[in-house]
């Protein structure tokens, strides 16, 4: 018997679910990139069947970090930069939960982005949605981790010295076991992946290009876009690291140079998950931890039994 | 202090095994009946630096380090780096015998391996030994290990050596090391035992000096523990299965003590990439129904400002311990210190709302632990347990029975899924998690993953149903409800039959000495020796930091003249606490101050209030400073 029976409901789940009734209408500025986002992950996960309390959404702060308040099901509006280890925490405490993370490029590859790196290279078994609108919105318009060279902000204004960041690169050498980037103007493509990420075993990485028409007006709509595996130009085996890695260096660069490639760019079937290589150590319990603290007929250990002796 | 008493001293390189031998020495006699407690003394380095332990025996309990000591085992630092005298370190072999000897007791013993160290290197040597009428048994404990085994086991050679010269049976010894060794090295171990107690007996006079060890009888089984031990487990008595930590000396122990033990338990453990994410993963684990727990020391926790806050904001229960060492920065890692409290209390942005709890002995640690887990889940409330390296390394015997509990793994506040069914919720079926008006000021939770709880947890202040607000009335009545459980945990805590904060003494003593945390056991010890002296004096050892006990120190300041408050930094931040929560006393309470690394004696304290309470004297010297009291 189970304490949590929203998991595994399997019931049929209309998207309409997962709007809000206290904020059905999000507040971000007309043509934001985020609602992409929003409308893709309540497509894929009415579609997967899951219900909104068997969700666990984490998001950072920032525009990207007020998905949660857009979106019903749990939810965990965390810290700048924190979304992803309060999320595999609760992944450990009750794997049963459908835990996405989300938040945006500064949140995820800035300030955040020890936490990305570990929570990939550990490959927890989890989605990651990075808003990526190379750009720092909620703070009005600076340059972020994913700006390009030479982006000039108020905090930049001779423009940035920096190279940006390549998010999808640094996800595969960290170790994720699914990176793929996708666009908020390619809704179909973008319910797809979440689809895959989600249904994914192990740290599914999604680099989402959102535009900011309102403080990254320069930046291209992200169209026209190229999806990849749709198009003969691109030929790559997406199950070969090396391969991935390579083209991985050419989307990042495209991007760059006005071309937008989205798709899938590394699928690691294989690699098993966190959670199970854990559980194959005997570092994690085989029944969900979190169902213990509701079982009444649990016997709890006592230190007084268990460790005591060797103190005698 | 008592002369009926032996305090063995066991010195020489870390990494020679002192810790080990030392421990099973203390357990040995543990078992003889006595009451032990040691004191570690150790550089920030791995291999190589002098390190010593202490162990103090006595037939009574024993609180506190004693005033200086009256046996050396001097072994010789086998990893001395550079054995020339003016190198950096300075001739670091010699050190075990050369750096002991200031706090060598007169009419003590002096042992040393004659192996590795040459007493004639040492200045003077000779002359002091006469001086203070110590005696020497200079042995060649590393040849008689090396005859029978290797090496390393010189130090039980040493432990041969004591049990003849203090009048130790072996049979404790030797039960213990058949208990605590592999087959392999047992055989040659208690060879080089009874080759070296035989050796002393046989040529020596072992009746030369007077250091012997007393007897004793414990009237329950004891067990041997240190802080750390004691909130690992009252961490796990309390039912917390999670933890998620970042080494950092010296939280690392019961960091590694709770991931040696968790999968035992089917618990989990986690070390992760920085401080600000295992304190994340433990808000995490929480929010998803398990009870979890983080810890760090100065540094460390300086990093979970912000998940902390988190916690408080979203009423997230969680339990982190703060190993205190010598600040600021780095500091001296493997140096207590008491000057975390102000950064424990106050960190993170916004008014504090956390608990947080200064165990001052073992058993409390374990105790507070326990307190401090169940207060947590019940209130939903960050609960802080401030200790030291002092409290955390310290070994001493309590009684088993002490730790003969049933386990408490209640979530506390947390509603099931039939609950939820009747709970109040918006119109579109968010569960209205933080309500305005409610008991004490917590709002039950639910936990992910249970029909009809979902509700969204945010940093940002939030309506009734967790969503963004900012509107004043909402605002005001979320604060006002998170602040009221403060008032609410305050009045749990003074309705404890065992309440937290430990009064030794006589009631209607002139004088009272406040401490707080890892001190106590010093301060009651020093009381005693007052006491003896023929001084009205009192103490009070302060656990509660947060919520304060305002009326028990009240109580306790109005019925004395004066107060002397005894904490380990250079600001007196315990004293001003005081003062603050109380609003007055500034010309009653004046401060004793130590943050030279080492943690009170007992005459540090004795003198220091003879000096300035008493005499009205300023004090002189490097151990310890004075701060009067507002108008003196
Ligand atoms: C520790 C901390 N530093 C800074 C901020 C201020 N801050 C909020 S959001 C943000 C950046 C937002 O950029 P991004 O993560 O790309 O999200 P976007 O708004 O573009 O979706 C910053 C700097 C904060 N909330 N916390
Ligand atoms: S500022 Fe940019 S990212 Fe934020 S809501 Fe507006 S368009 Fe979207
Ligand atoms: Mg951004």
């Amino acid at each position: 018997m189970s304490a949590f029976n929203a998991i595994g409901d399997g019931r049929d789940v209309d998207q309409n679910e997962f709007t809000p009734g206290l904020e059905p209408q999000p507040t971000w500025c007309p043509g934001c990139g985020d609602f992409g986002v929003l409308k893709a992950l309540k497509g894929a996960s009415a579609e997967l069947g899951r219900t909104p309390d068997e969700i666990l959404l984490t998001t950072g702060i920032g525009c990207s970090g007020k998905l949660n308040s857009y979106f019903e099901s749990y939810g965990f509006h965390t810290l700048h930069g924190r979304s992803l280890p309060i999320a595999r925490a609760a992944k450990l405490a009750n794997p049963g939960l459908e835990v996405v993370a989300a938040g945006g490029d500064g949140d995820g590859y800035g300030i955040g982005g020890n936490h990305f790196m570990h929570t990939a290279r550990e490959n927890h078994d989890m989605t990651y949605i990075v808003f990526n609108n190379e750009i720092f919105g909620l703070t009005k318009g600076q340059t972020s981790p994913t700006s390009p060279k030479g982006h000039k902000s108020k905090t930049q204004p001779s423009g940035s010295a920096k190279d940006p960041i390549r998010p999808l690169s640094l996800a595969l050498t960290s170790g994720a076991s699914y990176v793929a980037r996708t666009a908020a103007v390619n809704p179909n493509q973008a319910k797809e992946i979440i689809i895959e990420a989600m249904e994914h075993d192990g740290f599914a990485h999604i680099d989402f290009l959102t535009q900011c028409p309102t403080w990254n007006k320069d930046a291209r709509q992200y169209v026209p876009y190229i999806d990849v595996q749709d198009s003969d130009d691109y030929d790559f085996d997406v199950n070969d690291r090396r391969e991935a890695a390579a083209m991985m260096a050419e989307v990042e660069d495209a991007l760059h140079e006005g071309t937008v490639l989205t798709g899938r760019f590394y699928v690691d079937e294989d690699r098993p998950s966190y959670q199970q290589e854990k559980r194959a150590i005997g570092e994690i319990p085989e029944e969900p931890l979190a169902e213990r603290y509701f079982d009444d007929s649990y016997e709890w250990e006592r230190s007084a039994d268990h460790f005591l002796d060797k103190h005698k | 202090m008592t002369d009926d008493e032996l305090i063995w001293r066991i010195a020489g390189g870390s990494g020679d095994g002192i810790a080990s031998t030392s421990q099973n020495f203390a357990k040995a006699l543990m078992r003889s009946g006595l009451n032990v407690f040691t004191h570690r003394h150790y550089p920030s380095r791995i291999r190589g630096g002098h390190t010593y332990t202490e162990i103090r025996v006595s037939s009574e309990k024993v609180k506190s380090r004693g005033d200086g000591y009256n046996f050396l085992l001097a072994l010789g630092d086998s990893f001395a780096r550079n054995p020339k005298e003016g190198a950096y370190y300075g001739n670091e072999e010699i050190k075990p015998l050369s750096e002991n000897l200031d706090e060598l007791r007169e009419g003590g013993v002096i042992v040393y391996d004659s192996g590795l160290l040459d007493a004639s290197e040492i200045e003077d040597f000779d002359e002091r030994v006469e001086a203070n009428n110590w005696h020497v048994y200079d042995l060649d404990l590393r040849s008689m290990a090396r005859e029978h085994g290797r090496e390393v086991m010189r130090n039980t050679a040493g432990v041969g050596v004591t049990c003849a010269l203090a009048g130790i049976d072996t049979d404790w010894i030797e039960d213990l090391m058949t208990d605590a060794m592999p087959e392999k090295i047992l055989e040659p171990n208690l060879e080089i035992l009874h080759e070296a107690y035989e050796l002393v007996q046989d040529e020596y006079d072992v009746d030369a000096h007077d250091v012997k060890v007393p007897e004793g009888e414990h009237d329950e089984e004891q067990v041997l523990l240190s802080g750390s031990d004691a909130i690992a487990y009252g961490s796990i008595d309390e039912g917390c299965r999670f933890i998620a930590g970042y080494p950092m000396t010296p939280w690392t122990e019961v960091f590694t003590i709770l991931c040696q033990n968790f999968p035992k338990i089917g618990g989990i453990s986690e070390q992760v990439e920085d401080e600000i994410a295992a304190a994340a993963l433990a808000v995490g684990a929480s929010h998803a129904g398990v009870k979890a727990m983080s810890g760090s020391s100065g540094g460390g926790f300086a990093l979970m400002g912000e998940p902390l806050g988190l916690a408080e904001m979203t009423e997230t229960p969680i339990v982190l311990i703060e190993a205190m060492r010598a600040g600021p920065s780095t500091g001296m890692p493997t140096k207590p210190e008491q000057a975390d409290l102000e950064h424990v209390l106050y960190s993170s942005q916004g008014d504090s709302q956390r608990v947080v709890f200064a165990p001052g002995t073992v058993e409390e640690a374990y105790d507070q632990t326990r307190q401090a887990f169940k207060i947590a889940y019940e209130y939903q409330i960050p609960s802080l347990i401030l200790y030291d390296q002092k409290l955390g390394g310290e070994l001493m015997n309590v009684p088993a029975s002490h730790f003969d509990r049933d386990p408490n793994p209640d979530l506390g506040s947390v509603l099931t899924e039939a609950e939820l069914e009747d709970a109040p919720h918006s119109d579109t079926g968010k569960y209205q998690r933080f309500q305005h008006d409610v008991k004490d000021g917590v709002s039950p939770r639910s936990i992910p993953g249970q029909k009809g709880g979902r509700y969204l947890a945010t940093g940002n202040e939030h309506t009734p149903e967790g969503h963004i607000a900012e509107t004043p009335e909402n605002r005001v009545a979320q604060m006002n409800r998170r602040l009221q459980k403060q008032e609410a945990i305050r009045a749990y805590l003074d309705d404890l039959e065992d309440g937290h904060q430990t009064y030794h003494g006589d009631d209607d003593a002139e004088y009272g000495l406040l401490t707080f945390g890892s001190q106590q056991g010093t301060v009651e010890e020093a009381v005693d020796v007052l006491v003896d002296q023929g001084y009205s004096v009192k103490s009070l050892g302060v656990s509660d930091m947060m919520p304060y006990p305002v009326e028990e120190v009240t109580e306790f300041l109005e019925s004395v003249d004066e107060a002397l408050v005894i904490e380990m930094n250079a600001s007196a931040q315990f004293r001003g606490l005081t003062q603050k929560e109380l609003g007055r006393y500034g010309e009653k309470l004046s401060s004793l101050l130590k943050y030279n690394g080492n943690p009170f004696e007992p005459a540090d304290i004795v003198e220091g209030f003879k000096t300035t309470i008493i005499k009205g004297d300023d004090l002189q010297g490097l151990e310890t400073k004075f701060v009067p009291a507002a108008g003196d």
